[in-house]
């Protein structure tokens, strides 16, 4: 039959947040890139929550951004409001969080992708992978069309053979009734790669209009505005801020719920996918939860030109009249009138232990993978592996190293590792208690933590770079000058730490040792500090957090030279595991399942005890 | 796990008398030991010594001399492990070597794992493959042990009260992490109070422990093997030649050996608790009568029994009684004195009794090398496992007592310094994690699966 034939070095398959930062990477690295989608216009769509970032979330976007990803720059553009959560907290969990504008931020990507060379965009669904001897070789659409690339990263988000339901309604369609993607599920299940179904839900969009909000709590942004990509400054990006909204679930809610949870598809057993416990749908919380006497309801705007409201904590799947009487049971949301149902949506997607750490299938050169297709969930997780899996996918036609993060530089080298190495049962979702060295891993410096290995990538241009060595080195060099200059017990600096209320001198000190007494930090020294040379607020920061935290900060970089100790240890490619005789049998099936590239990775899977590691450890020493 | 960190553990047995030598290996051993040892003689530093050389002095605990010692010390990389090697030969004694110990714990160094010097000699190329094989062996096998035996140990009250601690902390992780992840919806406003009572609670409990672990019995490690034979058929000699060293009292006259012995060897890797009897023979003297009856009743509870005979000697009715009392247990037969005419008939001997045969002379050590081949061939054969009843060192269960208070402290330290909660997670998790160790439990999903559980996350 006649079809149209192109051939090029890359193909992204989905537009979704992972795919867009998939096919910016690949081009922009200098690679022929095609980015296939079933709808141009649902280009970086946000079909659940209007907002990026988040405890964590936030962490992962700044991380992309410090890689030369797009998801920080391109929020940055489209926020309406803008917060930073746990400030009271410590800098390590300090998270910024953005409102999105959703038609304007899909808009805006839409528009970078299009202006990016040797990037092209087509509405087309992907049917099938074509691979020879193990080897990708391309795709096929259901036009027939044969795209014969040297790499495919595979982006389907939910989807595969997508499935919404609300009560006894089910449309086989994605989300916001977009097409879904049936045959490639086919086409996987043929090459070997196994599947599994998850779910998730989302809540219903209410009409502005018919909201009220007198009886709600208004929850403004910050007045000061963080900006998500270290590219930009607060006068950048500042503009006026929208609203959200606070109110809660009562008694006469969860009544409703309880009356009608034999109506929801979730406990009739009609949905089989898994679903996230982190985002539980309304029902679920109820249920599971009956001594909570209420819960949170945030009304989100999903735009600043539309009236459509997002009830955040309400998601459900129950039936279209329950979600009327359970809305309309929440104070302000009486005579609530429902633009869009909630629904629940089941997704094919693929247990990412598939892969390897730089997310190529162990079993298809050239086959890759990121999102919500690996069992993640949310943006800022896909956009996280889309990035990496079109750097490496790149590289890897470029034959260079792949580039691979451990959990000790970076939230994403935690997300990846956990996904490739733990048998995730449900969608998985970033969370700050994931990171064990959190300390080191903080929004604040993903810059000096990424930065140079976005620069030899190739994301990171010469401009920037050299502004982000100059920051660097004035971190450095004051760092240095602080911890060198001594002050005397003189009168003029006891008078000035009484007034400051701290304890005067006893004997001589570094302005180093106090700025960590908790009452001072580095801006209030300036009286005593006349030398000091003028530096920017993003100085200041790492400056009072370095000194202050430094003994903290000391314990978990030693913890780190341990875990690097067994991450350095690489496990060959043809180990066969059956040959090493003191494994235990459940820890030997791991290992041959997985097959970790190093020990570390293998000292992280669940049913493998320090005594196999051991043993793993003794049998490569030979 | 390998770490390159600083391990310590006692080298020889744990009996009173003799010397004992505390083994500190690793990068830090002179640092760990500089902090315990002080030489005699102004100026000595243990520093300046050459590999392979010793030094006279005191281990002090702050001011306190706990004991005389000699330290000798090994550099890198000519060591059993390849590592920095520091001996400290103490004046022995089971309390005195363990307070030792616990001192150098304290200094900087952390308990050994069973077969952990091994396993570093093997690391570092000091062992060849053949005996790596049997390290492998070893150490899953003590690995399994270890986490039954800790497991065993911690039954009832005691493990009630660690998994009641642990519970504590992961409900405090849980709501400190619940809150960081979902700060819109659980506030940590006033917490610190409430997780100060806790920890000063938890400290409290933690110290009755380690109160009670310091009354604690002395805990054996090893395979029991009892040594079992005749008077003065050679079984004290025996002893002294696995272990290398003159140690039990020996004397030509019958029945010198009174009570039983205990030491602690390592055969090729493999840990022993030789238990050396008094001969067994009809007697009527009564502190005799005591050791024999003791002797009889070591045989129940040994892994292994080590029957020696005397092959310059015929057998009598005591050998008859012996191995009437030997149906059940796993059997070395060990004919000494090859060294002398032999008269005992080989033969009739495996007649009565299957077991391997090794002909020796405990007073020359010939033979002792086809003895040990014949331990390890069991061992590794599977046909010696070790005894239920044998339990881990409890110094272990003791050293994660002694971090977790002290990761408590830290947590404490941090509240009174009003350091964010997210700070605090870090020693609450480490105090966890030490606790868990005594139970054999890691971390793992623990905390995600206690934060979905208790806290209703999400939007």
């Amino acid at each position: 039959m006649p079809h149209i034939e192109e051939t090029y070095d890359v193909a992204v398959v989905g537009a979704g947040h992972a795919g867009c930062e998939a096919a910016l990477a690949a081009a922009r690295m200098g690679l022929e890139t095609i980015l296939f989608t079933v709808s141009v216009d649902s280009i970086a769509m946000m079909p659940c929550n209007p907002n990026v970032g988040g405890s964590s979330k936030g962490h992962l976007v700044r991380e992309i951004d410090a890689l030369g990803g797009e998801m920080g720059k391109n929020i940055d553009k489209t926020y309406i409001q803008s917060k930073m959560l746990n400030e009271s907290k410590g800098p390590a969990v300090h998270s910024l969080r953005a409102q999105a504008d959703k038609a304007e931020y899909s808009r805006a990507m839409r528009m970078t992708l299009e202006q990016t060379p040797r990037l092209t965009i087509k509405q087309a669904e992907v049917s099938e992978l074509l691979e020879e001897n193990q080897i990708v070789t391309g795709i096929k659409t259901c036009s027939g069309g044969i795209y014969h690339t040297k790499a495919v990263i595979l982006c389907t988000g939910v989807y595969l053979k997508a499935r919404c339901i609300y009560g006894n309604v089910s449309y086989p369609t994605g989300p916001n009734g977009l097409q879904a993607a049936n045959y490639l599920t086919e086409s996987l299940l043929r090459l070997g790669i196994s599947v599994r179904r998850f779910k998730t839900g989302t809540p219903a969009r209410i009409d502005k209009k018919s909201i009220d909000f007198t009886k709600m709590t208004e929850q403004k942004g910050d007045e000061r505005i963080v900006p998500f990509s270290f590219t930009n400054t607060e006068a950048d990006i500042w503009r006026e801020q929208v609203s959200c909204w606070l109110t809660y679930t009562n008694e006469t809610t969860h009544e409703i719920i309880r009356n009608n949870i034999d109506r929801s598809p979730l406990f009739s057993g009609a949905i089989e996918g898994t679903g996230p416990r982190y985002c539980p749908s309304i029902e679920d919380k109820v249920m599971k939860f009956p001594d909570k006497e209420r819960h949170q309801v945030f009304i989100e705007p999903e735009g600043e030109y539309t009236s459509e409201m997002y009830v955040g904590g309400m998601s459900s799947s129950l039936p279209e009249d329950v979600q009327y009487a359970m809305y309309r049971s929440v104070p302000g949301l009486e005579n609530a009138k429902i633009v869009r149902n909630a629904y629940a949506i089941e997704y094919d997607c693929i247990d990412a232990t598939q892969l390897k750490p730089t997310l190529e299938f162990k079993a298809y050169s050239g086959l890759f993978a990121a999102g919500q297709f690996n069992g993640s969930s949310g943006y800022e997780e896909a956009a996280a592996q889309g990035l990496l899996a079109g750097i490496n996918a790149a590289r890897k036609i470029l034959g260079k190293e792949p580039v691979l993060l451990d959990r000790s530089q970076a939230y994403i080298g935690v997300l990846i590792d956990d996904l490739v190495t733990k048998e995730t049962q449900e969608p998985y979702r970033m969370m700050t208690s994931r990171a064990e060295y959190r300390l080191l891993l903080r929004q604040d410096n993903a810059d000096l933590r990424l930065t140079e290995i976005g620069y030899e990538i190739g994301l990171i241009d010469e401009d920037r770079y050299q502004k982000f060595v100059q920051k660097r080195e004035a971190i450095q060099g004051e760092l240095q000058r602080l911890k060198a200059t001594v002050l005397g017990a003189n009168r003029q600096v006891q008078e000035f730490l009484e007034q400051a209320g701290s304890t005067p001198l006893k004997t001589a000190a570094t302005l180093a040792e106090l700025i960590r007494r908790p009452e001072l930090n580095y801006e209030m020294l300036a009286a005593l500090d006349p030398e000091r040379p003028k530096v920017s607020p993003e100085v200041v920061e790492q400056i009072n957090i370095n000194l202050k935290y430094e003994g903290y900060i000391i314990r978990q970089e030693q913890q780190v030279a341990h875990f690097k100790k067994l991450e350095k240890k690489q496990i060959p490619q043809d180990i066969d595991y059956d040959q090493i005789g003191n494994l235990r049998k459940e820890a030997r099936q791991k290992l041959k399942a997985i097959r970790p590239t190093s020990v570390g990775q293998a000292s992280r899977i669940s049913g493998v005890s320090p005594a196999d590691i051991s043993v793993l450890l003794i049998y490569l020493g030979k | 796990m390998y770490q390159k960190d600083t391990i310590a553990a006692i080298a020889t047995g744990m009996s009173n008398g003799g010397i004992g030598i505390i083994r500190i290996s690793g990068q830090e051993a002179l640092d760990v030991a500089e902090r315990v040892f002080y030489p005699k003689g102004a100026g000595k530093s243990i520093r300046e010594l050459p590999g392979y050389s010793a030094l006279f002095g005191e281990i002090r605990d702050g001011k306190t001399v706990v004991d005389e010692a000699v330290c000798l010390v090994m550099l890198a990389p000519n060591s059993y492990t390849t590592e920095n090697v520091v001996e400290l030969q103490c004046h022995g004694g089971i309390v005195l070597l363990q307070k030792v110990l616990e001192l150098v714990l304290r200094s900087g160094a952390r308990a050994a794992e069973p077969g952990e010097f091994t396993k570093r000699a093997f690391l570092g190329g000091r062992i060849d493959i053949t005996q790596a094989e049997a390290v492998m062996d070893l150490i899953s096998a003590k690995n399994e042990l270890a986490v039954r035996s800790s497991v065993g140990q911690l039954k009832g009250n005691l493990s009630r009260q660690i998994k009641d601690l642990r519970s504590m902390l992961l409900q405090a992780l849980a709501y400190i992490e619940s809150a960081l992840d979902d700060p819109e919806n659980y506030s940590l406003d006033g917490y610190s109070g409430q997780l100060q009572m806790q920890t000063e609670r938890a400290v409290e409990q933690i110290d009755k422990l380690l109160q009670t672990a310091e009354e604690g019995k002395m805990i054996r490690e090893g395979i029991r093997t009892v040594i079992l034979g005749k008077p003065n058929v050679g079984k004290s000699s025996l002893l002294n030649q696995m272990l290398g060293e003159e140690r039990a009292i020996v004397t030509e006259v019958a029945g010198t050996t009174r009570d039983t012995l205990e030491e602690a060897a390592t055969i090729q890797g493999i840990p022993l608790t030789i238990i050396d009897t008094a001969g067994i023979h009809d007697t009527v003297d009564i502190v005799e009568k005591i050791g024999v009856d003791k002797a009889k009743n070591s045989i129940r509870n040994a892994d292994l029994i080590l029957y020696v005979v005397d092959g310059a000697r015929p057998l009598d009715k005591d050998d008859e009684q012996i191995m009437s009392l030997l149906n059940q247990q796993k059997v070395i037969i060990i004919i000494n004195k090859i060294d002398q005419a032999q008269v005992v008939d080989k033969l009739w001997i495996t007649n009565q009794i299957s077991a391997p045969v090794v002909e020796l002379s405990a007073k020359t050590g010939e033979g002792i090398h086809a003895l040990k081949k014949c331990l390890t061939d069991m061992f590794f054969h599977g046909t010696l496992s070790v005894n239920d009843q044998v339990y881990i060192t409890n110094l272990r269960h003791k050293q994660a007592l002694t971090e977790a208070r002290e990761s408590l402290t830290r947590v404490l330290e941090g509240i009174q310094q009003k350091m964010p909660e997210d700070f605090l997670t870090i020693d609450l998790t480490a105090a966890y994690e030490q606790l868990g160790y005594m139970l054999g439990e890691a971390l793992g999903d623990d905390l995600a699966d206690a934060i979905f559980s208790k806290f209703c996350m999400g939007k």
